[in-house]
Parts: structure tokens; sequence; C-alpha cells
């Protein structure tokens, strides 16, 4: 087999690709082939590597040199550099965001250190496309003790010790799920592995399919993928086909007389059917809504056939507890929710992606040690946490443990494991306008409390961010928020209102605001804030007048500025640029005081007076 | 392909865990050749070559090569440094193809430092 003695490894996730790892690849392998490197180095693309903001990224082993923002540019220097004189390229390297040192190995940058992999456990170690690579990774190895060392209540006795719960977001215990499911007797039972949005290796996913059918006595599995994500529906069926050709998918699987097989469903971007019942409808080429509960689909799903659903993130822990143990997998994260979480982690933070921590890890330190923090300038509001449906959590609460029960009690869920940081810049009120224009578009329409809620609750956060807004509305919309979590049909219209109740009680004083004074003070509702110049701390820098792109701002160098009232467009652009914090915003009734100053230029001479008699 | 057995599963696992114990640093000795511009014109790319060959032919699973700049000693080049993790890290200079072999086998696989080829024992960073 060849040996290499060093070995790229170029993110080929999906955020990396987009910003052209695939062009990257070529020119590196080219320059390899010119410098008669490319028996001695080999290029692999892996999957997603997680540190998506700083893409496309590329690891050097044996090394362990972190390379960001790689581009075709910076090929030749790498090789020439790094690959022949051993000199890795410094420039290229992640720099501490306060001491702007470079740190070259990729395990001692902090985003990574603090991480605990176990779903992502090959994450950027391995080409999704090679199953022997996997194997190597100990792959398929827990497929073969489940199916020829135990039976399949061991199987299952193990998933329940293990505490492993769903990771879609309701944290049902998968152990249970499929406990009934193998409870049910049927000649067709299937195993459906829901919304594989997230880029983790697949073949991870096939074998905890085949434990899971081995565990429920299914014999057929459905991989939901959404056609608009080519590379992860290419990656699948890669994966099934290559473990079908190696017999580990098909009849008698490795001599265990067992049978199971595997087909990728393309589904459209519809988010109601991350719902489990909805997601059910769609695979059966229906339009995809959800059913109530019961029956569960582990008793009655797919075609009316018991069914187990889990999430890519549930299936990729699987393995890993059938061949560690269950112990092994309590032995990080809490009593209740044990195990690690993966999360995607957005927001003006000095590093995002995708992350993996033990549960219970207070959120404090998913924002500042792997986040690294807010950027320059930018102070924490909120978290969202849980995805568009999630509830936002305040900073005095920052040091909640993230498990199952504490999120749900901050008034936020872990959903789909989405955490969106909010800084100053970010006015609540429009934030939570935003998410429910979001649901009020994905609700299915089925029910009415989901269907009729959203698109109210949108209306009254439209108004109170247009000027329209009453005192009565805040009681209003919490109690139709709380109606919306009780009677609601499917987790859509349950959870959908949590942003609105979360930010009615953390930030009520927002709403207060934008109500009673008319006033937004993140300068983010252009009906509810005026944006003025602080005439005295003004430096008269023209930095202001260089963006303004409405020509609003009149003072010529050395008179303090102005911005024209009826000009501005509220659009924030001179805020957000002004270095001395000199502009400042005002509720809506001082856009006609402003429009009465005195005169700029009987200013300017006034402050030159003052100026010279200091002086003198 | 023949359907896999769960030997056949082990088996893959041995070929190909050497690939990837490179990438997770999973390695027991490094093996550090001196690529200078002069150590390039004395011939460390051969040697790097070398290496690479009696890795493959000796299936060492736990051996990485690496390279670093020019070490300041251009007259003695080429050069490599032989890190193991229980002793101490071993400079050996002016190398020729079967000098290369015999410290391989000698030290890198045996454990004994080849002392006749040596300069010192050390190693200074190159970042």
């Amino acid at each position: 087999m060849q040996r290499f003695r060093t070995s790229v490894m170029l993110c080929g996730g999906n955020g990396c690709t987009a910003r052209g790892s695939l062009k990257i690849k070529n020119a590196l392998e080219k320059e390899l082939k010119e410098k008669g490197l490319d028996r001695e180095i080999t290029v692999v693309l892996t999957g997603c590597n997680g540190f998506c903001a700083q893409g496309p990224v590329m690891i050097v082993h044996p090394d362990d040199i972190f390379y960001k923002q790689v581009t075709v540019k910076d090929v030749p220097a790498i090789v020439d550099e790094h690959f022949i004189k051993g000199r890795p390229v410094e420039r290229l390297m992640y720099r501490d965001p306060v001491k702007k040192q470079p740190i070259p190995a990729m395990k001692d940058i902090p985003f990574f250190s603090v991480q605990v992999l176990r779903a992502l456990r090959n994450k950027g170690l391995i080409d999704p496309e090679k199953i022997e690579e996997y194997i190597g990774r100990d792959g398929y190895m827990a497929a073969a003790k489940a199916l020829t060392e135990m039976r399949p209540e061991e199987i299952i006795a193990e998933i329940k010790r293990s505490g492993l719960r769903g990771r879609g977001g309701a944290g049902a215990l998968t152990g249970l799920k499929w406990e009934i499911c193998a409870k049910e007797e049927s000649k067709e039972k299937y195993i459906v592995c829901n919304r594989s949005t997230l880029d983790i290796e697949p073949h991870s996913i096939v074998e905890g399919m085949i434990i899971a059918g081995r565990a429920t006595g299914a014999g057929k599995g459905f991989i939901y993928t959404r056609a608009s994500l080519p590379l992860i529906v290419r990656r699948f069926t890669i994966a099934v086909e290559k473990a079908r050709e190696y017999g580990l998918l098909g009849a008698n699987i490795l001599d265990s007389g067992f049978a199971f097989d595997i087909e990728v469903f393309q589904a459209s971007d519809e988010f109601v059917c991350g719902e489990e019942t909805a997601l059910l409808m769609s695979l059966e080429s229906r339009r995809g809504m959800p059913k109530p509960k019961p029956p569960f689909p582990a008793v009655k799903g797919l075609w009316e056939m018991p069914t187990v659903i889990n999430t890519v993130e549930t299936l990729a822990n699987v393995p890993q507890i059938i061949l560690n143990g269950a112990d092994w997998y309590r032995s990080v994260g809490t009593e209740k929710s044990p195990g690690t979480k993966v999360f995607t982690l957005s927001g003006p933070l000095h590093n995002n992606g995708l992350i993996e921590v033990p549960m219970g890890t207070p959120l404090k330190d998913i924002i500042y040690s792997i986040g690294g923090g807010l950027r320059k300038g930018r102070e924490f509001k909120a978290a969202q946490v849980g995805g568009s449906t999630g509830g936002y959590i305040p900073e005095s609460l920052l040091d909640l443990p993230v498990t199952y029960e504490d999120i749900t009690k901050a008034g936020a869920i872990m959903g789909s494991g989405g955490i969106v940081v909010l800084s100053d810049l970010n006015c609540m009120v429009s934030s939570a306008k935003f998410t429910l224009e979001f649901s009020s578009d994905e609700s299915c329409g089925k029910c009415t409390p989901c269907r009729i809620g959203t698109t109210v609750l949108k209306e009254m956060h439209k108004d109170i961010c247009e000027g329209r807004g009453r005192e009565s509305d805040i009681e209003l919309m919490a109690d139709l928020a709380v109606e919306m979590q009780d009677s609601s049909l499917c987790g859509l219209g349950q959870t959908a209102a949590n942003p609105v109740l979360t930010a009615i009680r953390y930030f009520r004083a927002e709403y207060d605001e934008h109500i009673k004074e008319k006033w937004c003070k993140a300068g983010v509702c252009r009906e509810l804030c005026t944006f003025y110049i602080d005439e005295e701390k003004c430096k008269a820098c023209g930095a202001c007048k260089r963006v303004c792109p409405k020509n609003a701002i009149s003072g010529e160098k050395k008179v303090p500025h102005r911005i024209d009232q009826s000009l501005c467009i509220q659009c924030r652009s001179c805020y957000e640029t002004c270095a001395f914090g000199s502009i400042r915003i005002g509720p809506r009734s001082m856009r006609e005081e402003m429009m009465n100053l005195p005169d700029q230029g009987i200013l300017s001479e006034i402050h030159a007076k003052q100026t010279a008699g200091e002086e003198d | 392909m023949k359907k896999l057995t769960k030997d056949d599963l082990t088996k893959i696992k041995e070929e190909y865990q050497a690939t990837l114990s490179q990438r997770e640093e999973g390695f027991r000795v490094k093996v550090t050749v001196h690529m200078g511009t002069c150590g390039i014109a004395a011939g460390a790319r051969r040697i790097a070559e070398v290496l690479m060959e009696e890795i493959r032919d000796s299936g060492a699973q736990d051996v990485i090569v690496t390279t670093s700049g020019c070490a300041g000693l251009c007259s003695m080049e080429p050069m490599v440094t032989v890190e193991t993790l229980d002793g101490p890290p071993v400079r050996y200079v002016s190398l020729t193809d079967e000098k290369t072999r015999e410290i391989f086998r000698e030290h890198v696989m045996g454990g004994k430092i080849k002392e006749s080829y040596a300069l010192a024992m050390g190693y200074e960073a190159s970042y």
C-alpha cells in the first residue's frame, strides 16, 4: 500500500466547498506533481472540519499545521515553503483574536481543544468517500459486534442503559423507541434517518442504521436528505453503494444471516418535514403534514408499519456505544443528558462553525472559549438556542449548562442545535419578528393554532416595529403564545412562539420602549429611531460622511457633522462606522427637534472661538 | 468485490491504520529531514525518499517523516533528526542512501542510536 510522508486534509464540507476547496485541491495536486512530490504527499478531501468561518481550511499532517482561508494563490507558497523546506506558512495560520499571535498546530487552537468529539469523531480525519478509511478508524466493528455477538435485546438494553436521547430536539430515549418498535409484530419494519443536513461522516450513519435494524428487526432503511444539498446526497449515495459492494448491506451481512438495505431519499426543503410524522408522509410521496400522536411511528409509521426515526447525530452515536459500552458513553455529560451534543455556532463571534461539546457545558464556555467571544466593540445581548424556533437566553443566564432539562427550563429548546448569538446591534422585537416571518411561512397550515397563531404574532410584531403597537399587545401575545404551545399539533407550532415568550420574559423593557416611547434603542426598527450626531463629541473626521448612501451628512473638516433628518433613511451605516461613539440613536420624536438646530456654521465659529480662548 | 467477513474488516483496518495514525499524532518515531536550500542541493530529497521506501518495506505503522528548514550546518548536509518517544533526539549528518537505511533499521526500528553517524543530541525548533 502506498505510504505518504505528509497528508494534506483539505476540508470538503459544504462551506469550504462553496469557497473553492475543489479548485484548491486541483491546484495543489498539479503543483505537487510538477515538483515531483505527488508520491510523497497526498491530498485528502475530508468532511466538514467544523471551523467553517475560517474556510477553506486545511490541516497538514503529521505536523498538525492548520491553515485558514486558503486560496489557489497560496498553493505555491505552501508547497515550496512548507512541503519542501519544512517552513510552515505563518500568514495562513490562525491567529489568537486578542494577542494576534499565530497558532500553528490545530490542537492548540481553543476552538478545537475545548471540544469532545464523539458523533463527529472522524471529522476532518478521513475521506468520506472512502469506506476503507472509515474501517481503518474502527468502522463497521460495532456492526460486526452487534450482528455476531449480541442478541437484539442486548443491543436495545445497551442503548437504553447509555441513556442516549434523540438529538432531533425533543430528546426521547432512543433505546425506548427501539424497544417499542422491536415489540411490534409486523413483517415489514423501517429505520429512517432524519434530515441529513449535518455534514457528518456518512458511513457512521449507515452503520448506526444497520445496528438499529438488527435491534428492531427492520430490514429496510431510508436516509432522508435534502435535494438542495447535492454534496451530502452524493456522499450518502456513495457510502450506501460502497457498503453494498462490500456486503455490509444486503443479504447475510458479515455471515450473520441478517439482511438490511438502505435507500437515499431526496426531499424538498420543507421545514415542517423535520417533524417525524410529516417526514414519513413526505417519504410516502405525499404532501408533508404532521399527524396526531399516538399512534407513534414506532407502532404505526411508514406505510402504517412500525418505524424508527432517528436523526443523523443520534445514529452517529450508536456505533460508539456498542463498541465502547454504555458506561463509557455516560462518562461525559450529565445524569439525565449523557454524552455530547453537536451545535452550530454563529453570530458576531471570532470563531463560528460546527462544534461538539459534552452535555452540561455552560453556554458561556461555548460562546467565549470555543467562539472566542464577540468581535471587537460588540456586546453580548442574547443567544438564540435551538434554531429558528428556539428561545433567547440573556446574559444573566449564560452559566446555563446545555442539557435538555436546563435549556427547556430557560424557555429555549435543544431543537436543531443551533446557537445564534445576538449583539447590541440587534433589536429583540425585530429579531422575534424575523423568526415569526419564517415560522408563518413554514407552517403547513393543517392546525389552526399554528397557522393563525404564527400569522397573528407576526403581524403584531410588525405593528410594534412600525410604531403602531398598543400597551395591551404584550399580554395578548404572551397569552396567544402559551395557547400555541398547548394546542398546536406538532413541534413547529409548539415551539414557534418560543422566541416571543423568551423575548418578552427577558427583554420586556425593549417591547415597552418600542410601544410607549416609540424608541428602538438598537436602531433597527427604522420607524422608531432617529440617528443624530453628538456635536460636542464629533471629531469631524468625515468617516460617517463617506459611508452615508444618501449624502445626508453635512459639515466640512473641523465643522461638527450633522445628519439631515429629511434625507436620513436610518440605514445605520454611520452608526457602525463612527470610531468615537458620536452617533446616537434617539426616539422617533427627536426627528422634529433635530430639524430646528442652530446653523452649523455659527456653531463651528462658536466652537473655534472657544478653543482660541482656551489657548490664550 | 467479495463479501466482507469480520476478519476482512480487521485486515482492512490494520492496513489503513498507519495512514490514519499519521493524522492523529499516533506515532512513536519522528524523523525530520532538514530541507534548507543547502540540504536540497546536497540530496535531502533523496534521503526523504529512502526513508519512505524503508517505512513501506518494513511495514512500520508508527514512524513519520517531516521536513524542516536549514539547521545552520550547511557543510554537513544532508541531515536528519530522529526523535523517539523514550529517547533523546539525535542528529545525523553527511548522509548517504546506505547510511540512512542503516540508521532507519538500527535506531528508528531497533531503538539503538547509531553513534558513528551522529553529530549530537538535541534539536532546535524551526518556528
